[in-house]
């Protein structure tokens, strides 16, 4: 059973119909990249997996269980709150934190949340923070950190509640080149974990070296699936071929 | 009359002052807030009542608005319903509450969404949210203007002379009805003194929320 199954999903915004029907699954452990020009619905469709947008038709089901459908009424806030805890999302921005040192944004959510006791919870993050190799950093603030470290400390802050899908929203593209590394390494070794990830992003490379699986979506809708070697390297695809001389790939 | 005669009297005086300053503050910083609410709500109804409330109280003069919680009720009922005191605090309270209000939804719309959204993929709830990621940095960003209509309430306090209450302004002039013009002028030290506290409390805070940017 795969862990999560996404059924034509769509998504409007008034007129502009931005998601066309998506239908994808990913099984436990894999990592889907999604590939595609700005404006194709990419950072859309994590929003929807993540209740930040609500879609108009469509289906999303993790570990055989239904959290959204079509068929359903109107969901709540405390509905939407708890689907969203199957996902974890880290942003292109970081969107940290500012008035917490990094161990408090890591730790708010499991607090407020009540994961486990405040040591239990203390501990879980620490470990989390060694992983991400910012051991050194826990009592600094956002404002003190480089864009590479915030962005690290996004995702230990997104692991601490183990959401069983963790998305990425373009994670390397607000950095600086030199910086794109880090965050990447950090992301290699969740997979050496067996965590489950979708990761939005342009760095062709990283998706190559790392997913399992790669979608290129344009206009709503998904163009190719495959993995890596057929999407990346043998795309067939006039569309995928085109986007990807872009990047000088092909 | 002497220095220290007069000086007693309008530390009396000072007395109101500090009273109607500290309610009107402890009241209308938590009902400005709920306001902003009101006039941010996604319900728009209530959204158009609220502005229209916030306009009317703001396009009023206060002392005219004092002038009517002391006197109306007494016309509509045919007896003072609130003392003068009370009518006092009930029209500052009011008219503060509106003006934070304004401060607080400007404060509140400034915040970046993706502090909201980062909030909420965590799995807080709403109320979460607001409290423990969003006030925090509201406060940062307010505290400026919050320091200004602070300030301004102080010397504000001196139109509840207008329906006799005996404040430091009020308190000086009873002696110009001897003569005496000295203690009107000797006021402004009492203003002075009470605005510099504050100045100083408001560049504490500031300080205390230095430690991070955003």
């Amino acid at each position: 059973m795969p862990i999560l199954e996404v059924k034509n999903i769509n998504k409007n915004f008034g007129e502009l119909e931005v998601l066309k029907g998506i239908d994808f699954s990913l099984n436990q452990g894999e990592v889907l990249a999604i590939i595609g020009s700005s404006g194709s619905g990419k950072t859309t469709l994590l929003r929807c997996l993540n209740f930040l947008e609500t879609p108009e038709k469509g289906s999303i089901t993790v570990n055989g269980k239904t959290i959204f459908s079509d068929e359903h009424k109107e969901y709540t806030d405390e509905e939407k709150r708890l689907n969203r805890l199957h996902f974890g999302l880290v942003f292109q921005q970081f969107n940290l934190f500012p008035q917490y040192n990094v161990l408090e944004n890591v730790t708010l959510a499991p607090k407020l949340l009540k994961k486990g006791t405040d040591e239990e919870i203390n501990q879980n993050a620490l470990d989390i923070l060694k992983h991400v190799g910012l051991s050194d950093r826990v009592d600094y603030y956002p404002c003190q950190l480089s864009g590479g470290q915030q962005q690290r400390v996004a995702i230990a802050r997104a692991l601490a509640l183990s959401p069983d899908i963790l998305c990425f929203d373009e994670p390397t593209s607000a950095l600086d080149p030199e910086l794109t590394g880090e965050v990447l390494k950090v992301i290699k070794e969740l997979k050496n974990k067996d965590t489950t990830m979708i990761v939005v992003t342009h760095e062709i490379e990283f998706a190559k070296e790392v997913a399992d699986k790669v979608i290129f979506m344009a206009d709503g809708v998904i163009v190719e699936e495959g993995t890596p070697e057929e999407v990346l390297l043998n795309s067939k695809n006039e569309r995928t071929r085109t986007f990807l001389s872009g990047f000088g790939n092909i | 009359m002497g220095f220290w005669e007069v000086t007693l009297s309008l530390l009396e005086g000072l007395e109101y002052t500090c009273l109607i300053f500290a309610l009107t503050l402890v009241l209308a910083l938590p009902l400005g807030l709920v306001i902003s609410f009101g006039s941010m709500s996604k319900f728009k109804p209530l959204a158009y009542v609220v502005k229209t409330f916030v306009w009317i109280i703001r396009g009023v003069p206060l002392m005219l608005q004092v002038i009517i919680f002391f006197y109306v009720p007494g016309f509509l009922f045919g007896t003072p319903v609130l003392s003068r005191f009370a009518s006092v605090v009930a029209a500052f309270v009011i008219n503060y509450a509106c003006y934070f209000s304004e401060i607080y939804r400007g404060g509140i719309e400034s915040i970046p969404r993706g502090q909201y959204e980062a909030g909420q993929v965590l799995g807080m709830t709403k109320k979460q949210v607001f409290f423990k990621i969003i006030l925090m940095q509201v406060v940062k960003r307010i505290l400026a203007p919050m320091s200004n209509e602070v300030i301004t309430l102080v010397k504000d306090t001196a139109l509840a002379r207008v329906i006799m209450i005996v404040e430091v302004i009020q308190a000086a002039q009873n002696f110009a009805g001897y003569g005496l013009m000295w203690p009107l002028f000797y006021t402004a030290v009492f203003y002075l003194a009470f605005v510099g506290i504050l100045t100083l409390l408001f560049g504490f805070f500031e300080k205390k929320l230095d430690y991070y940017k955003g």
